[in-house]
């Protein structure tokens, strides 16, 4: 505000300096001024206040009105220019006539003034710097007087222009100084009295903005690599690249088949899943059983009775496992057969011996790992009377049925139905099949077996692909020599096979019992003739087995209660045991040449080793109670102590045979003894040469 | 096929059902591969506390097994405890656990 103030007093003043205008006033004024400054006495002071209020008027000056004065005018500035022309007309070359163009030109210039700074630096300031150094040459006094005129003149602007310019003078002036003093060159100059002024504006406060995007769904993983897992990729990878191969093989041979691939796929898949648990369940079932029977196990495998010691040449049958099944407990046992190959396991033919109550059968297979359940059960529809697991294959077991039919199961295959049977067309036995035995694979590696039947006949069947393929080896006649008598001529010329085994090292040799009580020896090339005849029983012979080692030896038993043991070479029996009641069943030992084992209706089992007991059993043992049950069927494990004995109720019960049934000849003074066929072989031979030696002295 | 497969699971469930009839088995449960029971003769919370324990004591110990050698696999597994012996066969897909009390 001072400044302003000063402004309108450097107006007045000037005012009154430059337009002389007349009036004491005016003169009063100023001289006021002067006294104030000066100090001039009081009195004068007041005297011009009271003259203050007189109006003063310019001569020429208008005389209003009131009206006129309070009327109020009003004036628009506007940015039209009023000297614009508003009809200008062009020619339109795009529409071909004339048009009023509405955009006009509203600027109107008052004044341009072009500036005269040029930068020092610049190319016209060094072109006028030249023109003038050419006439500061020629007119050097005057440069020398300038600037003392320009000196005084500068201070006197500020004092009578005020304030506001006198701030620009001392700006400028030491600029102009410093450039006339150190350069010493003519003045570019500023003609005018310039100024320069700069305001800055409020700069903007900065404002922040940002946004986020929505973050990309993350989730954590976590492995770790194992050995195993990086191979397991690998094997996996390596399927799929076999896959792939085998899909395009596939391809390009037919895409006929693939539904059918399809579907076996599904039941590839999903039958895995199913038999997966199966098995774990079965192992389950095992392993649940060991430990319930932990104490049989424990038994099987780690108890020797130790009485035997002091029972001097006795032994005993320890009662292992019982095996049965719940839906085969009103058949029989009508045979038993150990599985040569899994020595835990062996296969139970059911059946009935009673045949006014003949039916349905079954085939069982047991192992020692699981007594509660068959491993496999076949039902069938005829009984079962025998049956017999090959050595080798020992998922081939030949079947002989009570209707004469023989089938082989497969246990590789799924389903219940046998792989093989026979048919009426194919040669079955008109009647019951006591006996099937497996035969040793023949010249084009077909699996054959021989069977005999109450009808006098025995064959082999061959296993052609799928076909059973029957030959007659020999037809039994009671007279030895068939084919010389006249046909019809005896009406029961034919002899009963209930039994018969084949030598274990002359494959033709073979035994037959017969329901007559008599043993044939036979030969598979002869069918003509008997190689010998035996007349062994007073009864049907249950069963005849040759010796696991002597080569000559033979055992036959029968309903007539005697259990006969045989040199093949004589047709008198070596030794004749007498049981007490009908023997059903009686079998070698696997493991020694003068160990057999019989069975006897009354429920007893009878364990004869004739190199301690020629007489006597050493182990008389009823395992069944007398009345109710019949043994029916015994059989030696080829390689555990334990035997197994089936009875006509259905089940089968394991015995552990203690030590001195087993027993070992005693070793001579820590004397190594030989093991060995050959030794077992001589056994039986000392025994059979004290039977003999008399022999030739009587004859 | 059906036919087959029915026969199948049934021969599966009948062996089941006798193992859960011996002495002693307190329990049988099937687990499936990520631990969670699909069968089992037990009461639930039970079930759960054994699925869940032992699919964890499975992978370690086979875990162990396949480190040792990576072709070689676990197959059973039998825990004896002084109560009971727990049993575990670990499949591929599932995993079929007894329980049983031997001297019941």
């Amino acid at each position: 505000m001072p400044v302003h103030n000063n402004n309108v007093g450097a107006f007045t003043r000037k005012g009154s300096n430059v337009q002389k205008l007349p009036g004491l006033k005016a003169v009063k004024a100023a001289s006021k001024k002067k006294d104030e400054e000066e100090g001039v006495d009081p009195g004068d002071v007041l005297d011009e206040w009271s003259h203050g209020k007189a109006l003063l008027k310019p001569a020429d000056q208008l005389e209003l009105t009131d009206a006129e004065l309070k009327e109020e005018i009003t004036r628009i500035l506007t940015a039209n220019n009023p000297h614009a022309p508003q009809n200008i007309v062009r020619y339109s070359f795009k529409e071909r006539s004339y048009k009023l163009t509405s955009v006009v030109d509203q600027m109107a210039v008052h004044f341009m003034l072009e500036g005269s700074l040029l930068h020092q630096d610049s190319d016209e300031a060094l072109r006028l710097r030249a023109k003038d150094s050419l006439s500061e040459e020629t007119t050097t006094v005057d440069t020398g007087a300038e600037p003392d005129e320009d000196k005084p003149e500068t201070p006197a602007i500020p004092v009578e222009d005020g304030g506001e310019v006198e701030e620009a003078g001392v700006e400028d002036r030491p600029d102009s100084v410093t450039s006339k003093t150190d350069k010493k060159e003519p003045k570019l100059t500023n003609q005018f009295n310039f100024s320069e002024r700069a305001s800055q504006t409020l700069n903007n406060p900065l404002r922040e903005r940002s946004c986020q995007t929505e973050p990309p769904p993350r989730s954590n993983f976590s492995a770790t690599a194992n050995q195993w897992e990086i191979y397991d990729a690998y094997v996996y990878e390596l399927q799929k690249q076999e896959k792939n191969k085998e899909k395009q093989k596939a391809v390009q041979s037919k895409k006929d088949n693939d539904k059918g691939k399809k579907k076996n796929m599904m039941m590839e898949t999903q039958v895995d899943d199913i038999t997966k648990v199966g098995n774990s369940a079965r192992i389950f079932e095992r392993m649940v059983n060991q430990n319930t029977f932990d104490d049989i196990a424990q038994d099987f495998k780690y108890f020797e009775d130790a009485s035997d010691e002091f029972r001097d040449q006795e032994g005993t049958l320890l009662t292992l496992w019982k095996f049965q099944y719940e839906k085969a407990k009103r058949l029989s046992v009508t045979a038993l057969c150990w599985n040569k190959k899994y020595q835990d396991m062996f296969a139970v033919g059911m059946g009935s011996y009673d045949f006014s109550k003949q039916g349905r059968g079954m085939v069982v297979f047991y192992s020692l790992k699981n007594s509660a359940f068959p491993e496999y059960i076949y039902p069938t529809n005829s009984g079962v009377l025998c049956l017999d697991i090959h050595e080798q294959h020992s998922y081939l077991v030949a079947v002989g049925f009570y209707d004469g039919c023989v089938a082989v199961y497969n246990l590789k295959e799924e389903g219940l139905e046998p792989a093989y049977k026979s048919t009426a067309k194919t040669g079955k036995h008109t009647d019951p099949v006591w006996q099937v035995h497996w035969q040793n694979d023949d010249m084009d590696n077909n699996h054959n077996f021989c069977s005999v039947s109450s009808d006098g006949r025995i064959v082999s069947w061959t296993l052609v692909k799928n076909e059973l393929v029957f030959t007659d080896i020999i037809t039994l006649s009671l007279n030895g020599a068939v084919s010389e008598e006249p046909e019809g001529a005896q009406q029961p010329s034919t002899a009963c096979g209930t039994s018969f085994d084949f030598h274990k090292q002359i494959d033709y040799l073979f035994l037959v019992g017969t329901e007559e009580g008599k043993i044939y020896k036979c030969s598979k090339t002869y069918s003509s003739q008997f190689l010998e005849t035996y007349d062994a029983h007073s009864m049907a012979v249950d069963t005849v087995k040759w010796n696991h080692f002597h080569p000559k030896v033979f055992i036959s038993c029968s309903s007539d209660w005697t259990v006969k043991i045989w040199d093949h070479t004589i047709n008198t029996p070596m030794f004749t045991f007498d049981l007490n009641a009908a023997v059903g069943d009686v079998a070698w030992s696997p493991y020694s040449s003068t160990v057999f084992a019989a069975i006897t209706t009354d429920g007893t089992v009878h364990v004869f080793d004739l190199n301690i007991n020629k007489y006597e059993a050493v182990c008389e043992q009823q395992v069944v109670s007398k009345k109710k049950t019949k043994l029916t069927h015994i059989e030696f494990n080829p390689i555990y102590p334990i035997i197994i004995v089936g009875n006509d109720r259905g089940y089968v019960t394991s015995f552990k045979l203690s030590p001195n049934l087993r027993k070992k000849p005693k070793a001579k003074k820590g004397q190594e003894l030989p093991k060995g066929p050959e030794v077992e072989i001589a056994k039986m031979e000392k025994l059979l040469s004290l039977l003999r030696e008399p022999e030739p002295s009587t004859l | 096929l059906i036919v087959f497969l029915s026969c199948c699971s049934a021969e599966v469930e009948e062996t089941l059902k006798r193992i859960q009839s011996q002495q002693g088995v307190q329990g049988i449960i099937i687990v499936n591969s990520e631990g969670i029971p699909i069968k089992t003769t037990l009461d639930n919370s039970s079930t759960v506390q054994y699925a869940g324990l032992i699919h964890q004591l499975v992978m370690k110990a086979r875990s162990t097994v396949r480190d040792i050698d990576p072709q070689n696999d676990l197959t059973f597994l039998r825990v004896r405890s002084k109560k009971n012996e727990i049993m575990i066969a670990p499949d591929k897909d599932y995993f079929l656990i007894v329980i049983q009390n031997p001297s019941d």
